[in-house]
């Protein structure tokens, strides 16, 4: 399981990259293996604004359907269409090209309530 | 691994469910099948009671002949599906269902009129399937010269594979061409590995053959198909022989003459979503069924599922809505198979 340094992670499974005033969002290894071949995304519009722990996007693999919840509140900025094309982008390039979308953060203060790597690791690892 | 009765199943290889399904239908996957069910039934099919059992034509079958039909109850629901081979004159194998097979050896042994002819084989047998356009490229060089250029489609026989003796029956469930292979249970492991050193297979799980069958409309028991529905609901009277005798004609012969209210039908999607067992759908702003198997489907890009609606809603080319409440995704009633370049019968 790759959990990167530098990321904070959440426990539904979700990775934010502090980026300026912007944070970049997506799903982590963890969760892209967990799903199986994911076939099916749709993503929160820009402009929406979302509280932590709100819906920014849905997932779909072979196996299961699922959520991906705002790591903190904020507007959404971007939203990768790539991964809308190309689901499977996000199996391969979880940290990468397969990002799910940028948000503005409203109250930076919950990046607090978020784990870093090791403390992830080690949850998952549980 | 997930466990499905007592059996721990791999869902997927590390290849992932869409590279195996798409391994299957261009090469050869290979399922471990070894949960699956398997009476011998030794005697004419007559007097011991197998014609009786099933809905399909059996004495009919040639020696080598398969045949895909039902065990139904008194009411004509479906106890469960099954393939009958007919591997000499009085020699019979039946393949079911792993969920059912206790159920289905009580139901033939209280069926028949010879319940000592029925002989469970599960434990000495085991089975594995090879799928796939290559598969007889890829057995051809396991078994004796000129076995797989006379095994037509639904034909089985009796032969030798890596010194043992086994049975090779060219069905599947995938819409490839392809082989069951029923082997001594403990030689199980060595046939595996000898059919993955060819590097044209790979081995493909559970989840791989779930998409591959939905994909030809292949209704699955338990699923689509269960004790609360007939085979003319199913849509699937075409293995049923209404001129013959076997337990439930009477009741499916008074569901023909009354109709049935609802019926099996196939749903195709414009969306990469993916509808799903329990999803409702609508029509006409009401709900007229649900549905009882759906996935993505990888050969077509875009969702597919099995249900039951109400007939006045069966045709192909109506419109439905396909809903959990939450989200609508349109659809349209469709003839399966949904995909139709499969090699299942290529080469005769």
């Amino acid at each position: 399981m790759n959990t990167p340094d530098g990321l904070r992670y959440t426990d539904k499974d979700e990775w934010i990259r502090r980026d300026g005033p912007r944070a970049v969002v997506g799903i982590t290894d963890y969760a892209q293996r967990h799903l199986g071949d994911i076939t099916f995304v749709e993503l929160s519009r820009v402009g929406n604004h979302v509280r932590q722990a709100q819906p920014i996007a849905t997932v779909e693999s072979v196996k299961a359907a699922s959520e991906v919840y705002a790591p903190v509140s904020g507007t959404v900025v971007a939203v990768n269409e790539k991964i809308v094309a190309d689901p499977g982008l996000v199996n391969r390039e979880p940290y990468g090209d397969g990002w799910f979308v940028v948000l503005e953060p409203t109250n930076p203060a919950e990046f607090d309530t978020l784990m870093d790597a090791a403390a992830y690791a080690a949850y998952r690892a549980e | 691994m997930s466990p499905f009765g007592d059996w721990l199943m791999p869902i997927q290889y590390p290849d992932g469910i869409i590279a195996e399904h798409h391994w299957t239908r261009r090469s050869a996957g290979l399922f471990d099948t070894c949960h699956m069910a398997m009476f011998a039934i030794t005697g004419d099919a007559e007097t011991t009671g197998l014609e009786y059992a099933l809905t399909c034509s059996v004495n009919s079958l040639p020696v080598g002949g398969c045949r895909y039909g039902f065990m139904l109850n008194e009411v004509a629901g479906i106890v469960d599906d099954a393939v009958v081979m007919r591997l000499g004159r009085d020699d019979w194998m039946l393949v079911v269902n792993a969920a059912t097979a206790e159920r289905d050896e009580q139901h033939l042994r209280a069926v028949m009129r010879r319940p000592d002819a029925v002989r469970s084989m599960a434990a000495e047998t085991g089975k594995l399937d090879l799928q796939g356009p290559l598969s007889r490229e890829v057995l051809r060089p396991l078994v004796p010269p000129g076995i797989l250029d006379t095994l037509g489609y639904y034909r089985a026989v009796r032969t030798r594979m890596l010194d043992m003796d086994v049975v090779v029956s060219r069905t599947g469930y995938t819409g490839e061409l392809g082989y069951e292979l029923f082997v001594p249970r403990d030689r199980v492991t060595g046939v595996w590995r000898a059919l993955l050193e060819d590097r044209r297979v790979r081995p493909a799980g559970l989840g791989a053959r779930d998409t591959l069958r939905l994909e030809m409309g292949y209704p699955l028991y338990g699923q689509d198909i269960a004790a609360d529905t007939t085979p003319l609901e199913a849509g699937l009277e075409r293995f049923v022989d209404m001129r013959k005798g076997f337990l439930g004609n009477n009741a499916l012969i008074e569901q023909w003459a009354g109709g049935i209210r609802r019926r099996l039908v196939g749903f195709r999607t414009d969306s990469r979503r993916s509808p799903r067992h329990g999803y409702h759908v609508h029509a006409g702003g009401r709900a007229v069924g649900s549905v009882t198997s759906g996935s993505f489907a990888p050969s077509l890009g875009c969702g597919i599922a099995l249900g039951y609606v109400e007939k006045a809603y069966a045709d192909p080319g109506i419109g439905v809505v396909i809903t959990d409440g939450r989200i609508e995704l349109p659809a349209i009633v469709t003839e399966p198979p949904f995909y139709r370049d499969g090699t299942a019968r290529t080469g005769g």
